[in-house]
């Protein structure tokens, strides 16, 4: 009779250093969130001194600020302005390089992949969810890109279920959150529990069970897995913004000459905000480029947004002439087309978009207003 | 933790080298090159209505639809109009310089799903070329296909495309080739009018004719209403779409229509499936 | 060899129309001919009739200063050539030259204004025919007008 393996363990806080330094020597490039100018953002770390302990944040539509909290906690955030997508879908990279020899060319060095595979530590269920809405988009159409594949690869990805929402945040209603579901080696829930910091893990994969069995930790309680529960449905309960997407796809296409589209694009700047940080965003456009010689050239590949004015152009013009067009586009794909094209939501909930907009256009309440629930006006 | 299986065995962003064999001149923007394998690679074959995208060194690419008789494999022959850099670039290469190719990409005429029926080919300027193959096959296969009516129109009379074939087309078995321009000097002694007033010299039998246009969108609008007007079901006319196009395999996203992704949904939809997409302004 | 009244009676143009309007029509009716190259009326001049085309190709024509002439339409086998003479000032707003040799049915325009005059009846019915054809070449000069060919 087969012995049910171990789900689950509880860790202290300190063993999150043993938990990187594990993965640091399996030669992962470790990322995780740090704190920087005043935002968090990703980047290598080796130690739990590079996390920002101690830090919260307070998200509104157009407004983001970093404040402290008392209690020490390493994951007491939201998600910040990057996303994954900052390492898995690279914002500017070679494709290729070629050379002329003997009157044709040749294509060189096809873009290798990273020498070492990432770890993830600190991926919250919007952004996991945001990494399979990309999985399903770069790896499983038509074609495979290389570069996303090489690079998504063997990613070994350390979850944390969100005990702490900002007003922007609307993964609950999505369904893609506080609670992260699948996809994941480890899942952390941070437990504050009167000076008693630690953490509850969830085993994934087996990639996950071997490191966990490296550190120090003892059996999971009730009493654990109450507050991780409590956590976490504190972090739902919090969430203020819901978006409705009962029906989302007909009500989007059949409302093309909407007139809050015009009354959105009086507000949206076409600045690309909202293409930059969104975690599934994935437009690229390609630049081809020679040197003075004219023997060596190169393809270079870098993130593009709908917001810009000739990213539909074709001779004679421009199809999305106006801001009107564009927001329309950039709303309409992620989400209703998406789910044509690719079987879900391009949308998260990860409420980065509401953040980020300098003129604070909140998506859930644009939906709305279409649906005509909201008094069409202003904000 | 995903391991990924590679799909691919070559990279679908990396060119191909093919030999340019000839340019030649069909109007006064618009040449047709013809390309050979080079080093022997070989992408693969192209169906009626595909494209490639074509690279002029250190330049940039561009997608131009096959516009030779797809079915020989030895060669591949593209009708290009130059109208920027890097279509500007191709149509200035001399022979046995080297053009990037990648492809073939996108949907195809239903060439071959209209055997035993009439075919109504519409095309508009340079939008002959991408349908030229389309009437090779029929042609090479003549029996196998009802009767062939090709309506064409271009801006004016020295804008029209392959006038040595315009003029032998008809003299083939049930073959009805009709053209027109938009506007001509005196000497013309031709149709002068849209490509819409053909309509009524063209003799086919709308219950089983499949139709194939190719031109300016609004153009493909207008010529897909008569067609429909004339009896020819919408799930039966077809229609070449053109979008802003960078990596052609789907990853870009530039040319996205409503739903579609024309490098991989399309080029070629049929009429009943995006009908009211066409009619969406700035979609 | 086909009569004028057979002619007019199948013609898609007139079809639906009274036995009595159709009579009066080939009371106004004549066979005529145009050799290649003939202008078949010219702008400014008097419109006095109207031609059903039964063989051959006609070209409109418009000339402006410092350009060579422009053909902007051709009409062939069946379709109707001329409306001026329905409406005042009943003057030709093109040339309409033959560029091959054509036959036409021509009818005579100054006659049948009158008779519509007298009989409204007659008067709608072919002005309702008219305003059909009317109708499509405006939409079909407005596409010319498009320029869908330019490369920009």
């Amino acid at each position: 009779m087969a012995v049910a393996k171990q789900q689950e363990g509880v860790i202290a806080s300190n063993e999150l250093g043993t938990l990187i330094a594990a993965l640091l020597r399996r030669e992962y490039e470790v990322i995780g969130p740090v704190v920087r100018d005043g935002a968090i953002v990703y980047d290598s770390i080796e130690s739990t001194k590079d996390l920002p302990a101690g830090w919260t944040d307070e998200q509104e539509p157009g407004r983001y600020r970093l404040k402290r909290r008392e209690d020490g906690a390493l994951f007491g955030y939201a998600v910040g302005p990057q996303s994954w997508k900052k390492y898995l879908h690279p914002a500017n990279i070679r494709l290729w390089s070629a050379e002329r020899e003997n009157g044709t060319f040749r294509i060189l060095n096809q873009e290798p992949r990273p020498k070492k595979r990432y770890a993830f530590v600190g991926v919250r269920s919007c952004d996991l969810a945001a990494i399979g809405v990309q999985d399903r988009v770069l790896l499983e159409d038509r074609h495979q890109d290389p570069i996303y594949a090489g690079r998504r690869d063997g990613v070994f990805i350390v979850a944390v279920h969100c005990i702490h929402s900002v007003s922007t945040c609307f993964c609950a209603s999505m369904g893609t959150g506080p609670r992260v579901r699948a996809g994941y080696d480890l899942a952390l829930t941070e437990l504050l529990d009167n000076g008693d910091h630690r953490f509850l893990v969830q085993i994934g994969s087996e990639a996950g069970r071997e490191v966990l069995a490296e550190l120090g930790q003892r059996e999971a309680t009730d009493e654990d897995r109450q507050l991780a529960q409590a956590a976490v449905d504190g972090a739902a309960a919090a969430q203020v913004r819901r978006m409705d997407t009962t029906n989302i796809r007909e009500l989007l296409y059949s409302n093309f000459e909407h007139p809050r589209w015009g009354n959105v694009a009086e507000r949206c700047l076409a600045c690309t905000n909202c293409t930059l940080v969104c975690p599934t965003c994935f437009c690229t456009t390609v630049e081809d480029t020679s040197d003075l010689s004219g023997d060596h050239a190169e393809r270079w590949r870098r993130l593009d947004s709908c917001f810009t004015l000739d990213f539909s152009y074709i001779h004679g013009g421009n199809v999305r002439a106006s801001t009107k067009a564009r927001y329309r586009q950039w709303m309409t794909h992620k989400l209703a087309s998406w789910i044509d094209q690719f079987g879900s939501s391009g949308c998260v909930g990860c409420g980065r978009c509401i953040t980020w907009c300098p003129v604070g256009i909140d998506i859930t309440e644009e939906l709305e207003a279409i649906r005509g629930t909201v008094a069409n006006g202003n904000t | 933790m995903l391991r990924i299986e590679p799909r691919e065995l070559s990279n679908p962003m990396a060119p191909v080298p093919y030999a340019v064999r000839s340019v030649s001149r069909e109007t006064s923007d618009t040449f047709t090159l013809v390309l050979q394998p080079q080093n022997g690679s070989l992408i693969g074959s192209f169906e009626p209505g595909q494209f490639g995208m074509l690279w002029s060194f250190g330049v940039g690419e561009v997608p131009i639809s096959m516009s030779g008789d797809t079915d020989d494999a030895s060669r591949m022959v593209y009708t290009v109009r130059s109208v920027g850099q890097a279509s500007r670039a191709l149509v200035s290469a001399r022979s046995g310089a080297s053009v990037g190719v990648r492809g073939p990409f996108g949907t195809s005429w239903p060439v071959d799903a209209a055997r035993g029926r009439d075919v109504i080919i519409v095309a508009g300027g340079v939008g002959l070329a991408p349908v030229r193959p389309i009437i090779y096959r029929v042609l090479r296969n003549r029996t196998d296909y009802g009767r062939l009516i090709i309506l064409y129109g271009t801006r004016r009379p020295q804008d029209l495309l392959f006038r040595k074939e315009l003029a032998l087309w008809p003299r083939q078995p049930d073959t009805q080739v009709l053209t027109t321009v938009d506007s001509g000097r005196q000497g013309w002694r031709g149709r002068v009018g849209v490509v819409t007033t053909l309509f009524r010299y063209a003799k086919f039998r709308p219950d089983r004719s499949v139709a194939m246009v190719c031109g300016p969108e609004i153009m493909m609008r207008f010529a897909a209403r008569e067609l429909e007007a004339q009896g020819v079901a919408t799930s039966d006319i077809y229609l070449s779409m053109e979008r802003n196009m960078k990596c052609a395999v789907g990853f870009c996203g530039h040319c996205q229509w409503g739903p579609h992704f024309i490098c991989k949904d399309g080029p070629v939809f049929p009429y009943d499936r995006i009908r009211p997409l066409l009619e969406r302004h700035e979609l | 060899m086909e009569t004028l009244e057979r002619i007019i009676a199948e013609h898609p143009f007139f079809a639906g129309l009274d036995a009595q309007y159709t009579n009066l029509l080939v009371g106004c009716a004549s066979n005529v001919r145009f050799d290649a190259g003939v202008y078949i009326f010219k702008e400014g001049q008097e419109a006095n009739e109207f031609y059903l085309i039964r063989h051959g190709r006609v070209a409109l024509e418009i000339f402006a200063p410092q350009r060579k002439p422009t053909i902007i339409e051709t009409l062939g086998e069946g379709e109707i050539l001329g409306w001026s003479w329905l409406l005042p000032p009943y003057q030709w707003r093109f040339h309409a030259r033959a560029v091959e040799q054509t036959r036409a049915i021509a009818l005579d325009g100054r006659c049948l204004r009158t008779k519509c005059e007298e009989n409204h009846d007659l008067g709608y019915e072919l002005l309702k025919r008219f305003a059909k054809i009317i109708e499509r070449r405006l939409e079909a000069t407005r596409l010319q007008l498009m320029d869908v060919y330019a490369a920009d």
